[in-house]
């Protein structure tokens, strides 16, 4: 009885998630900007942002608050005419390295700019052993 | 009582596994030859087992057994019948002894009917493919036991999660998990071809039926799980390089250089090592992914539970497994020699390119999914996503893509790129014309290569058939026509949908009207509507394409009460040049309501790619496995014959 108790118990806690902050969402989350070239710019750096909130999506893929919000400020951003890689460097600044799907180079991120040329040097290696001195 | 009966059933097959590697050891090491002839029928026996077991959970998931705790945390008894019954593998436990039912399976399967390898390496590779299923047992009966009983009994379940609760888990996990696991039986192969050093093109044709099977149920499941997410998440997106996606496009990828490599050594006995070493990398790569969505590393809507003891169980697994397969391989790799040789401008150079190409492409997955977890593991967060894979994967997969253009018009071991002029210009001309095209529009770079191979690849995948009569063109012919054709399509259809998708975020009233690209559409009514386990709101909106004949779209905002969570329910009209996405989001305080709506030109060819590619791989499994019936049969004739004249 207690653990069926239990059950219901997790099951009411879950509950809250349904009465979700009834905040109206920020004024761009979910509006586009007027100019077509401005907003395919702010669209273009959503898709490289994550969402804090959610699983392995970006804030243009989001229903989650937190997305809306970052939509909202980068679709200002880019309004008020900052570059896009600006706002990104802004929104590193506050969240941490996690928010951009665009690894920068740096002292912990080198093994993965190192993979492609070593890739590349490991298929070319493979493809002169293979043929090597034959030619075309 | 059925809980008693599947977990019995599940013990008894991992005692037969254990019996199974025993004997193979015994037998093969020639200390007990006579049990030889037991393995076949413990493995079938063993694979039947593990299907009651499975049968046993799927009972009580369709019974709502609320007495099992795997049914009483992840079902309902107010679920649709087809969630209660598919919502048995939307779990941890049920998906683990979904695989190994799999496993277990294919490894019966494999020793009902495989009749071409010599009988030793048969015994050693049913003694690899047990050795890896006790491993899967003993995670599945210490630590994820699908059977455990709650005492007393719940009064209702908890339910499945919403987002699952979609026809698209009746099939894709099933099909994904075919094509995973099928792939230990080509990691079983190469262990059993290693032991006993039987690496040749008999050894290929027999493996090559088993690779392309699981590839088919592979390159399925992925586009079935694309096509799902696409339409679930509601944003439009199809492919989010999500490490969960990623586990499952590196074991396609290795097998499908498997599946190239596999050919080279069927045809020419040459690649030996390189194919044996595919076989053993494919399957490794399954249980890569599985340690990935398995373990709870990760947060995702595949993984449904986290517990610290089953990932270090399921790492300890994979350490063992790939291990021991690595070292096996490096002990015996030098006594398997590579075999024949060729020159670059031959079928098997442009095979080889191709291997590596997709090899490499295998190495940035797998770094961008692993390396994050790794920094994260000493305290240092990033993100990759696509701007690390879209660049780096298409270093690798450009080149491929256009020596697919003109490998298969090559000959075997020797050919002079002069014998194949026409046809060269005629791709050249294609490529450069359609680059060109592209750039005066403006396409950006990634979609503008995409559109441009897609273009030079419809005609050149068709150009092997140049000069044949096409009723005598052979079945495996034709399956790597369809599937090379196939990839041309999906290619359209990601290029063309992030180079031309029109987007429009809306607020509407009932009546207002609106334009997407070509269509015009027009927001009639906001309705309440309820399903069995869940209320929505329905939106309905007349859409006209190009002021033609409207169609009507029912995108639905639903709630469901347990577990208590949102889901969009996208509305979709496809047309054969595109499709229409609509979303109904919330309604702002003016009382306007939330639309969100894409144009994607093309964007279905993705899926339809995705198809032709499998339809390619079964046309081609056809072509083997009829051939090799025939040769079995007129080999047994032959034998018989030889028989009664000797009486």
């Amino acid at each position: 009885m207690i653990r069926a108790l239990c059950l219901l118990l997790a099951a009411a806690l879950a509950m809250p998630a349904l009465a979700q902050d009834k905040l109206p969402p920020a004024p761009y989350a979910y509006t586009q900007l007027a100019d077509p070239a401005q907003e395919a710019k702010a669209h273009a750096l959503m898709q490289t942002l994550r969402c804090l909130q959610c699983q392995g999506q970006s804030i243009a893929d989001s229903d989650a608050p937190i997305a809306g919000d970052m939509r909202s400020q980068v679709r200002l951003r880019i309004q008020a005419g900052e570059d896009p890689e600006a706002i990104r460097a802004w929104l590193i600044e506050r969240y941490g390295d996690y928010v951009s799907y665009k690894p920068e180079l740096t002292g912990a991120t080198w093994p993965l700019f190192a993979a492609p040329l070593v890739l590349v040097a490991l298929a070319f290696a493979l493809l002169r052993r293979r043929f090597g001195g034959k030619g075309a | 009582m059925i809980a008693n009966f599947g977990l019995a059933a599940l013990w008894l097959a991992a005692a037969l596994a254990a019996l199974q590697l025993l004997a193979a050891s015994l037998a093969l090491t020639g200390r007990g030859s006579a049990l030889g002839a037991i393995i076949r029928p413990v493995a079938i026996t063993q694979g039947l087992l593990t299907t009651l077991a499975f049968i046993a959970l799927l009972v009580l998931f369709c019974q709502t057994d609320l007495s099992v705790k795997l049914v009483a945390e992840n079902s309902h008894s107010a679920k649709p019948f087809l969630y209660k019954f598919a919502g048995t593998w939307g779990n941890h436990e049920g998906s683990m002894l979904l695989w190994v039912t799999i496993m277990g399976l294919a490894g019966g399967f494999v020793a009902l009917v495989e009749r071409r390898l010599p009988e030793p390496t048969m015994i050693a590779t049913l003694a690899g493919q047990a050795f890896v299923s006790l491993g899967f047992y003993a995670f599945l009966l210490l630590a994820s036991n699908p059977f455990e009983r709650l005492d007393p009994v719940p009064v209702e379940g908890l339910g499945l999660n919403p987002l699952l609760q979609d026809p698209g888990l009746a099939f894709h996990p099933p099909t994904l998990y075919i094509g995973y696991v099928g792939l230990s039986i080509a990691f079983s192969f190469a262990i059993g071809a290693l032991i006993t050093r039987e690496v040749g093109p008999a050894f290929a044709r027999a493996m090559r039926p088993w690779v392309l099977g699981s590839w088919i149920f592979l390159t399925l499941g992925i586009t079935a799980g694309s096509y799902w997410a696409y339409y679930e998440l509601g944003w439009g997106g199809w492919w989010f390089w999500d490490p969960v996606e990623n586990a499952s496009l590196m074991p396609w990828l290795a097998a499908t250089a498997l599946l190239h490599s596999a050919s080279v050594l069927a045809a020419r006995n040459a690649l030996r090592a390189w194919t044996v070493m595919l076989g053993v990398v494919a399957f490794s790569m399954s249980m890569v992914g599985t340690f990935l969505v398995r373990s709870g590393i990760l947060t995702s809507v595949h993984a449904f539970a986290v517990d610290p003891t089953r990932g270090s169980f399921i790492l300890a697994l994979l350490a063992i497994n790939i291990g021991a397969a690595l070292t096996l391989f490096g002990l015996r790799a030098a006594s398997v020699t590579e075999g024949e040789r060729f020159a670059l401008t031959s079928r098997e150079g442009a095979l080889v390119f191709n291997n590596v190409m997709l090899t490499a492409t295998l190495g940035i997955v797998l770094v961008g999914t692993l390396y994050p977890l790794l920094a994260e593991s000493m305290g240092q967060k990033v993100s990759v996503g696509p701007p690390y894979f879209n660049p780096a994967g298409a270093m690798f997969v450009v080149p491929m893509l256009l020596v697919l253009a003109v490998g298969p018009l090559l000959r075997w071991r020797n050919d002079s790129l002069r014998r194949i002029r026409p046809e060269l210009v005629v791709i050249a001309a294609l490529l450069l014309g359609s680059l060109a095209a592209l750039a005066f529009f403006g396409v950006p770079l990634l979609p503008l290569l995409g559109l441009a191979l897609a273009a030079v690849l419809a005609v050149a995948s068709l150009l092997p058939l140049r000069g044949r009569k096409l009723r005598t063109v052979k079945l495996p012919l034709w399956g790597m026509v369809v599937a090379h054709f196939g990839v041309a399509v999906a290619l359209l259809g990601m290029a063309s949908d992030s180079a031309f998708t029109t987007e429009r975020l809306v607020a509407m009233k009932v009546g207002d009207k609106v334009a997407v690209g070509p269509w015009e559409l027009k927001l009639d009514s906001i309705e309440p509507v309820a399903g069995p386990n869940w209320t929505a709101l329905e939106a309905a909106i007349e859409a006209s394409y190009q002021g033609g004949k409207p169609d009507l779209l029912k995108p639905q905002a639903r709630q469901f009460w347990s577990p208590p969570q949102a889901t969009s329910e996208s509305a979709l009209d496809t047309r054969w040049n595109g499709q229409l996405y609509a979303v109904l989001g919330e309604q702002a305080e003016d009382g306007r309501w939330q639309l969100r709506l894409w144009w994607k030109p093309f964007v279905p060819m993705i899926w339809y790619g995705g198809l032709l590619i499998a339809l390619g791989g079964v046309l081609a499994l056809l072509g083997r496995v009829s051939s090799d019936l025939r040769r079995l049969i007129a080999r047994d004739k032959i034998a018989y014959r030889r028989q009664r004249q000797g009486r």
